[in-house]
C-alpha cells in the first residue's frame, strides 16, 4: 500500500478550512462518480436485509446449482442451494464494515503515532519512526497474513491485522503534515499566545490534516477490502457460512467448469467496490493537488 | 556517494533489528504451545518437556531471541514442526518456482505497460489514453486471484489452450514450463502492469515537455526516434524504482497466485504452513519476504541515485 498519493495531497498549500465536498466535486468529476459509487455500496450494505430476496445462509439442497436468471433466483444458487444475489448483497455488509474498522484502526493508531512523532520531535520522533519503518519493511499483505496466522484465522482478527498494516502509512502522512504545519506562522503565533498543545492539535493541526487524510482513507479502504478478500480467499478471514465475497470465490472456484458464476459474481462485486474507493481516492487527490488544478 | 551508501546501510540496522524482533514474536503471539503442535495427540508431560528443551522453549524470551537470531545468521532457520526438515531447505527448494513466476510476471507487466504508457503520454486525452488510464485504475482494483480464476475459466477450462495449474521447471522442459507459467504470470503481473503504465505515462509526459526534446526535434530527429530513444530512456528512470520494489514484493503476490494455480512456490508453502500451524516455516517465509523487500528498497535508492545524478546525497 503506497502512501505516495496522499503525500502529494499533503503538499497542497495549507488552508485553515478544509475543502467542502461540493467544492471538491466541482473540481473533479471523478469525485462525484466515486462518491456516487461508494454511497451506493453503503446503501446496499444498509438495506441488503430488506432488498435481498432470500436468507443468504438458508440452504435449499433441492435448488442447488441453479443457473443465473432462474425463476426466483436472478443470479442462480450455489452448491447448497443458497441464493447467490442475496449472498452477494449481504457480502457488502461484511466487506464494508471490515474496511471501516481497519481504516479506523490504521487512522487512530497511525494518527496518534504520527502526531506524537511530528509534534514532539527529537528522540521520540526517532524512536517512533524506526518502529514505523520496521512495519513498512514488511510487504503489506505478508504482514496481514502473518498477523492473522499468529492471532488465529477469523474475520475480527483479519480486521485488526489489516488495520495494523495501515498504521505506518497514516503515521508517516500525519507526521509529514505536522512537521510542515509546525513551521507555519499561524501555528507559531498560536503557540506564542499560550495555547496548550491539546488545543493546538485539536483546533489547528487536525483541521488542516483533513484533506490528505481524506484521500488516504479512501485509498486504504480500497486496500482493506482487497486485503480482506485475499485473507478470506485463503481461508484466513471470514469463515463459512458467512456470505463473504472472498470466501464465496474460494468455494465457487471448485465448481468453475460447470458453474463459473459462483466465483465470477462475487469477484465482480469485489472489483467494483475496490474500484469505487480507488476512483474516489485518486480523484480527491487530483482535486486537491495544486499542480493539477489549472 | 560512499558515505551515502554507508549511511543508508546503517539506517537499515535498527529497522532490521525491529523486523527480526517482530518476526520472532510471531511465534510467541500465536495461541497454543508449539510443543503440543509438534507432538500432536500422543503427548506426555515428559515428551512436552523434552520438546521444550529441544527447541529452547524453556529459556527466557530474550535468550530464545538471541539464540534464534544467531542461528539465522549462520543459515540455520530452524526446523519445520511438521516435516522436521530444515526451514532453510524447505524455502530454498520452493524458491526457484516462485522466482520463475515472479520474473515472468514482471516481464509481462513491462511488455504491456511501457508501450501502452508511452502511447497514452504521447497521445494525451485520446481514446488510447483514456483506455490506458481506465486499465491502470481497474488493474489495481481487480484482485489477482480473481484475474487468475477468470483466466483459468476462459483459457484453460473453456478454450483448453493452457493447463489450469501445476509447475514444470524450466530446466526440465522449457516449452511446457512456458505454457504453465503464462496464466499465473498474467494474474500476478496485472497489478504491476497498471502501476508501471501509470508511472510510464506520467513520467513520459514530464520528459516530453523538456527543452532537450524540442532541441532533438529541431535538429531533425524523427518524432518516433525522439519518443522512443531520447524521451523513453529518461522517462524510465522513475519506473526503475517502482519495478525494483515489485521485485522485492514478489513473494507477497505469489502467496495468492500460487494458491490459485497450485504452483509449488514459497507463497503456497507459507499458506500450507499456516494451516498446519507450522510456525517456524511461516516465520522463515515472513523473514525472507521482509528482508527481500528491505534490500529491494535499498537497491532502488542506490540505483536511482546512480541513474539520475541530479539526486543529492546530502
Amino acid at each position: 500500500m503506497s502512501n505516495a498519493p496522499a503525500i502529494v495531497a499533503a503538499g497542497t498549500p495549507i488552508r485553515r478550512r478544509p475543502f467542502g465536498l461540493l467544492e471538491l466535486a466541482q473540481r473533479n468529476r471523478g469525485v462525484v462518480v466515486g462518491l456516487v459509487f461508494v454511497g451506493a455500496l453503503f446503501l446496499i450494505a444498509l438495506v441488503s436485509p430488506v432488498i435481498s430476496p432470500h436468507d443468504p445462509i438458508a440452504t435449499e439442497p433441492d435448488n442447488a446449482y441453479l443457473p443465473p436468471l432462474s425463476p426466483g433466483h436472478v443470479l442462480g444458487t450455489d452448491e447448497l442451494g443458497r441464493d447467490q444475489i442475496s449472498r452477494v448483497l449481504w457480502g457488502a455488509r461484511v466487506s464494508l464494515p471490515v474496511a471501516l474498522v481497519a481504516v479506523a484502526v490504521g487512522l487512530v493508531g497511525g494518527g496518534v503515532l504520527g502526531m506524537v512523532s511530528g509534534y514532539a520531535g527529537g528522540l521520540t520522533d526517532l524512536l517512533v519512526m524506526r518502529v514505523v519503518d520496521a512495519l513498512l519493511a514488511f510487504p503489506a499483505l505478508i504482514l496481514a497474513i502473518a498477523l492473522v496466522a499468529a492471532l488465529g484465522p477469523n474475520l475480527r482478527n483479519a480486521m485488526i491485522a489489516i488495520g495494523i498494516v495501515a498504521i505506518p502509512v497514516y503515521a508517516r502522512l500525519v507526521r509529514a503534515v505536522v512537521l510542515q504545519l509546525k513551521q507555519m506562522e499561524f501555528v507559531m503565533a498560536t503557540r506564542s499566545l499560550g495555547a496548550s498543545p491539546i488545543r493546538l492539535i485539536v483546533r489547528h493541526l487536525i483541521p488542516n490534516l483533513m484533506n490528505p487524510i481524506l484521500v488516504q482513507i479512501s485509498l486504504s479502504a480500497g486496500f482493506a477490502i482487497l486485503a480482506e478478500a485475499v485473507l478470506s480467499f485463503l481461508g484466513l478471514g471470514a469463515q463459512p457460512p458467512t456470505p463473504d465475497w472472498g470466501q464465496m470465490i474460494t468455494t465457487g472456484r471448485t465448481f468453475l467448469p460447470n458453474d463459473p458464476w459462483l466465483a465470477i459474481v462475487p469477484g465482480i462485486a469485489i472489483s467494483i467496490t475496490v474500484y469505487s474507493f480507488n476512483l474516489l481516492g485518486d480523484s480527491l487527490r487530483d482535486a486537491l493537488d495544486p499542480r493539477l488544478r489549472s | 556517494m560512499t558515505s551515502y551508501v554507508l549511511r543508508r546501510v546503517l539506517l537499515m540496522v535498527p529497522v532490521a533489528f525491529l523486523v527480526t524482533v517482530g518476526v520472532f514474536m510471531l511465534i510467541h503471539l500465536s495461541p497454543g504451545d508449539p510443543a503440543l503442535i509438534i507432538l500432536g495427540e500422543d503427548r506426555t508431560p515428559q515428551a512436552v518437556a523434552q520438546v521444550h528443551q529441544e527447541f529452547g522453549l524453556d529459556k527466557p524470551l530474550y535468550v530464545q531471541y538471541l539464540i534464534w537470531v544467531g542461528h539465522i545468521g549462520h543459515g540455520d532457520w530452524g526446523r519445520s514442526y511438521t516435516t522436521h526438515e530444515p526451514v532453510f531447505n524447505a524455502i530454498s527448494d520452493r524458491l526457484p518456482a516462485t522466482l520463475e513466476l515472479g520474473i515472468a510476471a514482471l516481464v509481462w507487466s513491462l511488455v504491456v505497460a511501457i508501450p501502452l504508457g508511452t502511447i497514452a503520454a504521447v497521445r494525451r486525452g485520446s481514446v488510447a489514453d483514456r483506455v490506458a488510464t481506465g486499465i491502470s485504475v481497474a488493474g489495481v482494483s481487480v484482485p489477482n486471484f480473481f484475474i487468475g480464476i477468470v483466466l483459468i475459466y476462459v483459457l484453460s477450462v473453456t478454450a483448453r489452450i493452457f493447463p489450469f495449474g501445476g509447475y514444470v521447471p524450466i530446466t526440465q522442459d522449457p516449452w511446457e514450463s512456458l505454457r504453465h507459467v503464462i496464466l499465473p504470470a498474467i494474474a500476478l503481473g496485472t497489478a504491476g502492469t497498471a502501476i508501471n503504465m501509470r508511472f510510464t505515462r506520467s513520467s513520459m509526459i514530464e520528459v516530453l515537455n523538456h527543452d532537450f526534446i524540442r532541441t532533438a526535434r529541431a535538429k531533425g530527429a524523427s518524432w518516433r526516434r525522439v519518443v522512443f530513444v531520447h524521451a523513453l530512456k529518461n522517462a524510465l528512470i522513475p519506473v526503475v524504482t517502482i519495478v525494483g520494489l515489485q521485485i522485492g514484493g514478489i513473494i507477497e503476490g505469489a502467496v495468492v497466485t500460487e494458491t490459485v494455480f497450485t504452483w509449488p512456490g514459497v507463497g503456497r508453502l507459507a499458506v500450507e504452513s499456516i494451516f498446519n500451524r507450522d510456525y517456524t516455516v511461516v516465520q522463515g517465509v515472513v523473514l525472507l519476504a521482509a528482508f527481500s523487500y528491505m534490500l529491494a528498497n535499498l537497491a532502488v535508492d542506490l540505483v536511482y541515485g546512480w541513474l539520475d545524478p541530479r539526486i543529492s546525497y546530502a
